[in-house]
C-alpha cells in the first residue's frame, strides 16, 4: 500500500434505475495534495462525492481511506462542502456554526474557541448574534466555507466550490484552499472552473459518460496531449522555409519585423532539428512549446 | 447517540424559544380558563344587574302572583299598553310583560317587552308562575284539588352505576363520558396535526435551505429525522404540560380572587342552579355541579392522563414520521397538500365518526378502530372515559409501537432519498421506486 495516497477509489460502480451514474471509476488521491475532479454536467462526479461520504451506496467497488474501507466515523471528520449547501436562515451565527462544530465531533468548548479563532482572522466577529438571513450573501459564504474546515479535518471535499461564491470570496478560497494544502490536508474538488484547476491542482481525474477518462498528474496529462507545438518568434524579412511534410506551420501575426508562428511537427522531428533548421534563415525572439491547457484537453475528451 | 442527542436539543430550543410558542403557550391556558371560568362569571354577571318589571294584567289572574327573585322585581301596572309601554320601557328602563285579556278568559298567552334581550332566567321563571296558576285554576274549575296533584308527583332519579369486573361500583353519566371523550379525541387530533405539520416544516426548511447535506455528512440522514421527530415531541410534551399547570393556576387565581370578593362565581352558579331548579317543575333535589364532580372522580383521571400522553406520543410519532417523509420528498409547500390529504384520511375518518364511536364505544367498528394504529391514537382516547378492558388498551399499545416504528423505518426510506432531491416533481411512482431502490 502506498503511503502516500490518502483516498482511493476502486472500481466504484453505481446505477439508478434509469441510468448508470458511476461504471468502474478509479480516482487516487495523494496526501497533501489538491484534486480536481472534472467533468462536464450529469458526468457523476456529485454521486462519487457522495459515495466517499457515504451519503449514497455504491453498487459495486471499494472507498479506502488511508489504506482503509472508509467508515461513518472517517466520514464525519471530513470537511464536506456539498454543491447544495446553505444554512438553517432563523439561527444566530455563532450559535450555528458550533452546533455544526459540534456536528463533526468537536467538544463544545473547543467548537466555541475555534469559531471564534475564525470570526477573528476574518474579521466577523461581530456576526456573532446576527442571524444567517441577515447577512449578505458573501457573508454566508464565508461562514458555510469556516463551519467547513473548523474541526481541522484531514481529508477535505468541495463539491463545484467556486459556484455561487463572489469574485472576491473565490480569491478567498483560493487562498485558503492552497493554505490547508500545505498545512498538510488533502482536497479533493469538484468544478467546471479550469482556470482554478491549472492554479491549484495537482492531480486531476476527468470524468465523463461515468467512467473515468483520464486521471493523474497535471504535468503528466499535459505531457501526454502534448501536440508537439511550438510558438517561435524570429526576426526575419521573409517566412521560414521548412520542409512541408515534416513541419506544419501556421503564421499568427507580424509585428515590427517579428513573426510570431506555430509550428507542429510531425514525422517524430524534435524541437533541436527543427531550431537547427530556423537558425540560419532568422534570429530567434523565443521559442516555448504550447502545451495544451487542461481546457482544451477536457473539451477535447468530453465532445471528441 | 450523542449526536442525536444534539439535534433533538437544537430543534427544542429552537421552537421552544419562538415568539409564537411563547405566545401559544399562554393563549392556550387563558382560553381553557375563560371556557371553564366564563360561563359561571357571565351568569354571575348577568344576574348582578337589576332587572325590574312592570306587570300589566288584563286578566287579573296574576295579580301579586309574581314574587321578587334575585334581582328581579316586579310591579303592577294598570293604565293601557302604549302609555305603559312608554312608561316602564321609555321611562324607567324596566320590562313590561302584558298579558292581554282573552275571548275564552284563559289567558296562555303573555307578551314580555324589553330593550334587550331578557336573559332565560327571566322568561322561565315568569312561564313557570303562569303555567302554574293557569294549571291550579282549571284544575280547581274541575273540583280537583291541587294540593292532592303536588303530592302524588314523583322525580325518578336514575343513576347509572357501572360495576366494574373487582366488584367496585362506579357511578357514571353517559353526558359528562361522552363530553370528555369527544374532547380528548380532539385533542389528539389536533396535537397530531399541530406538531407533525412542524415536523413537515421543518423538514422542508432544511431542505430548501440546502442545510441538509451539510448535515447529513455528520449525521445518517435517519438520526437528523428522528432528532427533528424526539425534539417536537418534547416540545409538545412542554406545551401539554405548562398548559395543564397554566390552567390550573389561572383558574385557580381566579376563583380566589372571587372568594375574597365574598362572592364566588361557583356560588353563583350554584344559586342560578338554585333558581332553575325551584322554577322548574322537574327538581331532581340533586345539586348537578356535586353530580358531575362525582362522575369525573369515578373515570380514573390518572389513567385518562397517562393514555392520553401515550396515544399523543404513539400517535404523533407514526404520523411526523410520514409528514417528515412528505416533507423529505416535495420542494415547494404547495406541493404538501396532496401527499398531505392521504396520510391524514384516517385521522379525518376517526374524528367524522366519533358520533358512532361513543354511541357504542363497544362495537366491534369502534373496537377494530382503536386496534388499527392509524385511527387508535383518536379512537381509544374515545373509548377510554367509558371503560376498556385493559388487554385492549394492551394490545391497542404494542400495535401502535409497531405502527410507529413500521411507519418510521419506512419513512426514513423515502426521507433519505427526497430529501437530496432538488427540481423533481415528485409523484406516488416516484416514491415507491424510491422506497424499493437502495439509496
Amino acid at each position: 500500500m502506498d503511503q502516500n495516497i490518502a483516498l482511493q477509489a476502486i472500481d466504484v460502480s453505481k446505477s439508478y434505475a434509469n441510468h448508470k451514474a458511476l461504471d468502474k471509476v478509479n480516482i487516487e488521491v495523494p496526501r497533501s495534495s489538491i484534486f480536481g475532479l472534472l467533468g462536464p454536467n450529469g458526468a457523476g462526479k456529485t454521486t462519487l462525492i457522495r459515495i466517499i461520504n457515504l451519503i449514497s451506496v455504491m453498487d459495486e467497488g471499494r472507498v479506502l481511506l488511508n489504506g482503509k474501507p472508509i467508515t461513518v466515523k472517517d466520514v464525519a471528520n471530513i470537511g464536506y462542502l456539498p454543491e447544495e449547501r446553505g444554512l438553517y436562515k432563523k439561527m444566530k451565527v455563532g450559535e450555528q456554526a458550533v452546533y455544526l462544530a459540534q456536528l463533526k465531533g468537536m467538544s463544545k468548548n473547543d467548537a466555541k474557541n475555534q469559531v471564534k479563532l475564525w470570526f477573528e482572522k476574518y474579521e466577523i466577529g461581530s456576526w456573532w448574534n446576527k442571524k444567517v438571513e441577515e447577512l449578505s450573501k458573501g457573508m454566508q459564504q464565508k461562514v458555510q466555507f469556516i463551519v467547513t474546515v473548523l474541526h481541522k479535518p484531514e481529508l477535505l471535499i468541495f463539491d463545484e466550490p467556486f459556484s455561487g461564491f463572489d469574485p472576491i470570496n473565490v480569491n478567498l478560497l483560493k487562498e485558503e484552499i492552497l493554505n490547508l494544502r500545505n498545512n498538510g490536508a488533502t482536497i479533493i474538488f469538484s468544478t467546471h472552473n479550469m482556470a482554478s484547476v491549472e492554479e491549484l491542482c495537482d492531480n486531476i481525474a476527468l470524468i465523463n459518460n461515468s467512467q473515468t477518462v483520464l486521471s493523474g498528474k497535471i504535468h503528466d496529462i499535459k505531457e501526454r496531449y502534448k501536440a508537439n507545438i511550438f510558438e517561435v518568434a524570429y526576426r526575419s524579412e521573409k517566412n521560414l522555409v521548412l520542409p512541408k511534410n515534416d513541419f506544419s506551420v501556421n503564421d499568427i501575426r507580424v509585428l515590427h519585423e517579428v513573426h510570431y508562428s506555430t509550428i507542429k511537427m510531425n514525422n517524430g522531428r524534435s524541437p533541436n532539428e527543427l531550431l537547427t533548421l530556423i537558425l540560419p534563415q532568422a534570429e530567434i525572439v523565443y521559442f516555448k512549446e504550447i502545451l495544451p491547457s487542461i481546457n482544451d484537453i477536457f473539451i477535447k475528451e468530453v465532445s471528441g | 447517540m450523542n449526536k442525536i442527542f444534539l439535534i433533538i436539543q437544537r430543534e427544542y430550543l429552537s421552537r421552544v424559544k419562538k415568539r409564537s410558542f411563547i405566545i401559544m403557550t399562554i393563549i392556550g391556558p387563558v382560553l381553557m380558563a375563560a371556557m371553564i371560568i366564563l360561563p359561571a362569571y357571565l351568569a354571575d354577571w348577568s344576574e348582578a344587574t337589576e332587572k325590574r318589571i312592570a306587570v300589566l294584567d288584563e286578566t287579573g289572574w296574576f295579580l301579586e302572583k309574581f314574587k321578587d327573585q334575585d334581582n328581579i322585581s316586579f310591579y303592577y301596572v294598570f293604565d293601557d299598553l302604549d302609555s305603559e309601554k312608554e312608561n316602564a320601557l321609555y321611562k324607567n328602563g324596566d320590562l313590561l310583560l302584558y298579558v292581554p285579556r282573552t275571548e275564552l278568559n284563559i289567558p296562555v298567552n303573555s307578551e314580555l317587552y324589553s330593550i334587550k334581550q331578557p336573559g332565560l332566567n327571566v322568561t322561565s321563571y315568569i312561564k313557570s308562575v303562569m303555567k302554574q296558576i293557569v294549571e291550579n285554576k282549571k284544575l280547581l274549575a274541575s273540583g280537583i284539588d291541587p294540593e292532592i296533584i303536588k303530592s302524588a308527583k314523583v322525580n325518578i332519579n336514575l343513576s347509572t352505576i357501572r360495576v366494574e369486573k373487582d366488584g367496585i361500583e362506579k357511578k357514571s353519566n353517559t353526558e359528562v363520558e361522552v363530553g370528555l371523550a369527544i374532547f380528548s379525541g380532539i385533542m389528539i387530533y389536533f396535537f397530531i396535526f399541530m406538531f407533525g405539520v412542524q415536523v413537515l416544516k421543518g423538514v422542508m426548511e432544511e431542505k430548501s435551505n440546502r442545510i441538509v447535506e451539510v448535515i447529513i455528512s455528520s449525521v445518517k440522514p435517519f438520526q437528523l429525522m428522528l432528532g427533528k421527530i424526539i425534539g417536537v415531541a418534547f416540545v409538545g410534551l412542554t406545551q401539554f404540560m405548562l398548559w395543564i399547570l397554566l390552567t390550573l393556576i389561572f383558574v385557580g387565581v381566579f376563583q380566589t380572587g372571587m372568594l375574597t370578593e365574598g362572592n364566588s362565581a361557583m356560588e353563583m352558579l350554584g344559586s342560578k342552579n338554585e333558581i332553575l331548579q325551584n322554577v322548574s317543575a322537574n327538581n331532581q333535589g340533586v345539586d348537578p355541579m356535586i353530580m358531575v364532580n362525582e362522575i369525573i372522580s369515578g373515570i380514573n383521571i390518572q389513567v385518562m392522563v397517562l393514555s392520553f400522553i401515550f396515544y399523543f406520543l404513539g400517535g404523533y410519532l407514526l404520523y411526523s414520521s410520514l409528514f417528515a417523509a412528505i416533507g423529505g420528498a416535495i420542494d415547494h409547500d404547495t406541493d404538501s397538500q396532496q401527499f398531505m390529504l392521504p396520510v391524514s384520511i384516517p385521522l379525518i375518518f376517526s374524528i367524522a365518526l366519533s358520533g358512532v364511536i361513543v354511541n357504542q364505544p363497544d362495537s366491534s367498528l369502534a373496537i377494530w378502530m382503536s386496534m388499527i394504529p392509524f385511527t387508535s391514537p383518536i379512537t381509544m382516547m374515545m373509548r377510554i372515559p367509558f371503560g376498556v378492558p385493559l388487554w385492549q388498551i394492551g394490545v391497542s399499545m404494542t400495535l401502535l409501537i409497531a405502527g410507529f416504528i413500521m411507519t418510521t423505518w419506512f419513512a426514513g426510506k423515502i426521507y433519505r432519498t427526497g430529501i437530496l432531491m432538488y427540481g423533481q416533481k415528485v409523484s406516488y411512482a416516484i416514491i415507491w421506486k424510491w422506497l424499493t431502490s437502495k439509496y
